[in-house]
């Protein structure tokens, strides 16, 4: 087929696209599985763009290090269990609680939602991949160096210890003088440039790679919340990375950002790192919350009541959240006028959020709920996002905040926001979209079980701290004396996290006996409406045999619903098989604008991962030849990687010296 | 079949101008690099209203030498533009020397400013105004020496005869993030240089 193209230069550089039809089984169909495929094995593993196999490694990371972060908190549970336990040292318990935080902030809560959104955009947007397949690959490979140098000093016990926020001048040289910081500084300059390349692939995705008619107000909602938390990451990343980048000059070339006796100011770091992190906040959330406004309504048998509202509210939120970070610095002796305006704009985020919750309530109250193990995860979000969030109103009160800042009420009110509003949704949203990552289903049963085994371990280990935190007990301590009264709520957190651990371990075993041995699922399993559930069950390399022309929001529910002017085109559509291509449609009304061509698998993004993360291994090593080598190496990767391509159609084809002058 | 969606048109292949995803990929990666000088930008700022110091310390800068690099450095953005409008017109060669020059004028920028940072009697560990001064400038002259090296590939490129006035999409984007980092030396410029004059 190639070959009938290259003898045509006009095809080459504008042609009609063909529209058919390539059933399961069709020469066509069997050609387009050829283009896509990653070759077998180990190459195949390395050098594959396969957004599928991207979003699935995503997914698969980030849960194993949900997993070594429970397993820490674990610890630090039986040592808070009862008074005067010594199980931990100090020293111990400061790395425990500062790698349980760096792990479940960083390292998970928005890796999974990368690998929910890497496998399932170009499925539902009707597309046959990311916009930038090789970068995709680079920032998964680039967010597991990254996780693996932040732990590299951990066996040596000299992991990060001043806690997630890293406050100076304790996080600079004078109080901290081992390795344990300049890891923390290098590791998240290193997944910073991670979440950023990520982002931008999402953002470009969306606004160019839908499918034809696939209008803005047609996207599915976690659409929305995935490219508000990419529009917010690649503002406020910049913003962390430099933080932790002056932090390093400040400890190992001797600036002065942060040095108080030379003029630094220990608030700057305060200020960029909260600047980053509170949109982070919300960058962490809004993808899940997109996730139960697209998987909630399946199980009431309803489209989502307010769709716009909900996307509105969406990136209001996030809007919002750019102006509320110092609700984190109230304590820090700022201007009176400074806090009154941030606890003003932090209480105003509860109408966004209230809207969505209201748009929730309203889709389970009008619809015919079917009681199955992810409507139960979703309905339990919105009960913990709830709780989570009357408690976030609480503490942007100024003064209610001076009372509770630093205790264990913000460490139950961060709980419940990150894993009512992150972790229920992600089980929620595994149990949900299992059948179409493996092609089988999650046993009912056991899933029930996990649910109600998590939700109540959940409720009985955070709660408790909120008296806790009301009773006086500041958070990061590593034990207590027995007659502060403490003793009671400590020892039921205790027993709560445990609780909350086996159902997660309830989860692992149904996952795992169910990849094995689960009903095989068809196509559509839960009868749900977008597109993704048009692909079999597991999708094919190509996603779609041709891409689709999309005439509403639901476009496997047109029928029953009635709602847009004509009928979805799933068979027929665009071919698009003169090597790998798909569709660039227009940011807005999703027109066909461009066909564009894919890249091939390639070793370069894995090559330039591991070259960027040994940079970043000799900069901590001192070995500053070595870290040249790496950058060069870096450079050279990324010159191979952007050379223009015939095959891309990023040069003239070869015939322009004969054709060339005729095209003026 | 959705009636909107025309499915009769010639669409371009392949990496066609602004339509090409790299175009869009190097817009966003401007917001996020301009949002990294935003908030180094704002750290002098910050740093600089709260300080005891003198600041700068030797007294206000002389402006000649930056002054006239900042004109190099935007006419040498000219010069990038020069360069992809004479592919568009089929003028290959002045193309290649448009681009050549804005090479070369890049250089004499990056020459000067080291000349700048010799005569500093301070270096970035010696005061507060040094590590902003040197982390500040450092990081643009970094972002110049990429894009020196995106000029220089670029410039190979259209040697080869990689582009005509039909697919050149690369000058469009490489260009692109020239002007971006001639852009952002204005605003390093005027909070180094000009603002002092202020108070």
């Amino acid at each position: 087929m190639t070959d009938v193209v290259q003898s045509s230069p006009d095809l080459k550089l504008s042609r009609i696209p063909e529209v058919g039809t390539s059933p399961i089984g069709s020469t066509a169909e069997i050609r387009l599985s050829e283009l896509w495929e990653s070759a077998p094995g180990w190459r195949g593993w390395l050098s594959t763009v396969d957004h599928k196999e991207i979003g699935l490694r995503y997914l698969v990371t980030a849960f194993i290090f949900l997993l070594m972060g429970g397993v820490e908190a674990l610890i630090m549970r039986l040592q808070l269990a009862r008074p005067d336990q010594t199980l931990l040292t100090p020293e111990q318990y400061n790395q425990l609680f500062t790698m349980h935080g760096v792990t479940m902030i960083f390292l998970y809560s928005l890796p999974v939602l990368s690998g929910f959104s890497n496998y399932l955009w170009p499925l539902m947007l009707g597309s046959r991949d990311m916009a930038f397949p090789r970068l995709n690959a680079l920032s998964y490979w680039i967010f597991l160096f990254a996780g693996i140098f932040l732990y590299a000093s951990f066996p040596l016990g000299e992991a990060p210890n001043a806690g997630w926020f890293n406050y100076v001048p304790f996080a600079g040289l004078e109080y901290n003088t081992g390795p344990n910081i300049d890891v923390y500084a290098l590791g998240m300059v290193l997944l910073g440039i991670s979440t950023t390349v990520g982002a931008i692939n999402f953002i470009v995705t969306l606004f160019r790679m839908r499918a034809p008619g696939m209008s803005i107000d047609r996207v599915p909602i976690l659409v929305w919340g995935t490219l508000t938390a990419s529009v917010a990451n690649i503002f406020a990343v910049p913003s962390v990375s430099l933080a932790f980048f002056l932090l390093w000059l400040d400890r190992q070339i001797g600036t002065h950002f942060f040095d108080v006796v030379n003029g630094g100011k220990p608030l700057l770091w305060q200020h960029l790192f909260w600047m980053f992190g509170h949109p982070w906040v919300y960058a962490v959330v809004l993808p899940a919350m997109g996730i139960v406004s697209d998987a909630l309504p399946t199980f009431c048998r309803r489209p989502l009541v307010g769709y716009s509202a909900v996307a509105l509210s969406t990136m209001a939120t996030m809007l919002l959240g750019f102006g509320v970070w110092i609700h984190h610095m109230f304590a820090a002796g700022l201007p009176t006028l400074a806090l009154s305006f941030f606890g003003a704009a932090s209480m105003v985020i509860s109408i966004p959020s209230a809207v969505a919750v209201f748009s929730w309530i309203a889709t389970i109250w009008l619809g015919r709920p079917v009681f199955n193990t992810p409507f139960l995860f979703f309905a339990g979000f919105v009960i913990l996002f709830v709780i989570g969030g009357l408690s976030g109103v609480m503490t942007a009160a100024v003064p209610l905040d001076f009372q509770l800042n630093e205790t264990y009420f913000i460490v139950a009110h961060l709980h419940y926001v990150l894993l009512g509003i992150n972790v229920f949704p992600v089980i929620g949203g595994i149990y949900y979209w299992f059948p179409k990552f493996f092609g089988r289903m999650m046993n009912e049963t056991l899933g029930k079980w996990s649910f109600w085994v998590m939700f109540i371990g959940f409720n009985l280990g955070f709660f408790p701290m909120h008296l806790a935190g009301l009773l006086g007990m500041p958070r990061r301590i590593y034990t207590y004396a027995p007659h502060m009264g403490w003793s009671t709520v400590n020892m039921v957190t205790s027993v709560g996290s445990f609780v909350f651990a086996a159902g997660i371990l309830i989860f692992l075993v149904n996952f795992f006996m169910s990849l094995k041995r689960g009903a095989f699922a068809s196509p559509n399993p839960w009868d749900a409406p977008t597109l993704e559930w048009a692909t079999p069950s597991p999708p094919p390399a190509y996603n779609f045999a041709v891409i689709p022309f999309v005439a509403s929001r639901h476009p496997l529910w047109e029928d029953r619903l009635d709602e847009g002017a004509g009928r979805s085109s799933l068979e027929q559509g665009y071919l698009l098989m003169e090597g790998r291509e798909t569709i660039g449609t227009t940011p807005l009304d999703a027109k066909p604008d461009i066909i564009l061509k894919m890249p091939d698998d390639s070793y370069t993004p894995f090559f330039l991962g591991l070259f960027s993360a040994l940079a970043f291994t000799g900069l901590l090593l001192h070995w500053p030849g070595f870290t040249l080598l790496m950058a060069l190496a870096c450079s050279l990767s990324l010159m191979v990687w952007m050379w223009p391509r015939k095959d891309l159609v990023q040069r003239v084809p070869d015939s322009k010296q004969d054709k060339g002058a005729a095209h003026g | 079949m959705a009636e909107a969606t025309q499915t009769d048109q010639a669409l371009p292949v392949g990496s066609e101008g602004k339509r090409s995803g790299g175009w869009w990929g190097v817009v966003a990666l401007i917001v996020t690099e301009g949002s990294l000088f935003g908030y180094l930008l704002f750290s002098y700022f910050y740093l600089a209203s709260q300080t005891e110091q003198h600041w700068p310390p030797e007294g206000l800068p002389n402006l000649l030498m930056p002054g006239v690099n900042t004109v190099l450095l935007l006419t040498s953005s000219v010069f990038v533009w020069a360069s992809e409008r004479c592919i568009q017109r089929k003028q290959m060669p002045w193309s290649l020397a448009s681009m050549a020059l804005a090479f070369i004028l890049g250089v004499c920028f990056v020459v000067i400013q080291l000349h700048e940072w010799s005569i500093k009697t301070y270096d970035m560990t010696t005061n507060l105004y040094g590590s902003l001064y040197f982390t500040i400038t450092g990081f643009h002259m970094l972002h110049v020496i990429v894009g020196l090296i995106i000029l220089l590939l670029l410039l190979l490129w259209i040697a080869l005869g990689y582009f005509d006035d039909r697919r050149y999409a690369a000058v469009t984007i490489g260009g692109l993030y020239w002007h971006f980092v001639d852009m952002v030396w204005l605003f390093v410029f005027t909070s180094l240089y000009l603002t002092p004059y202020l108070y």
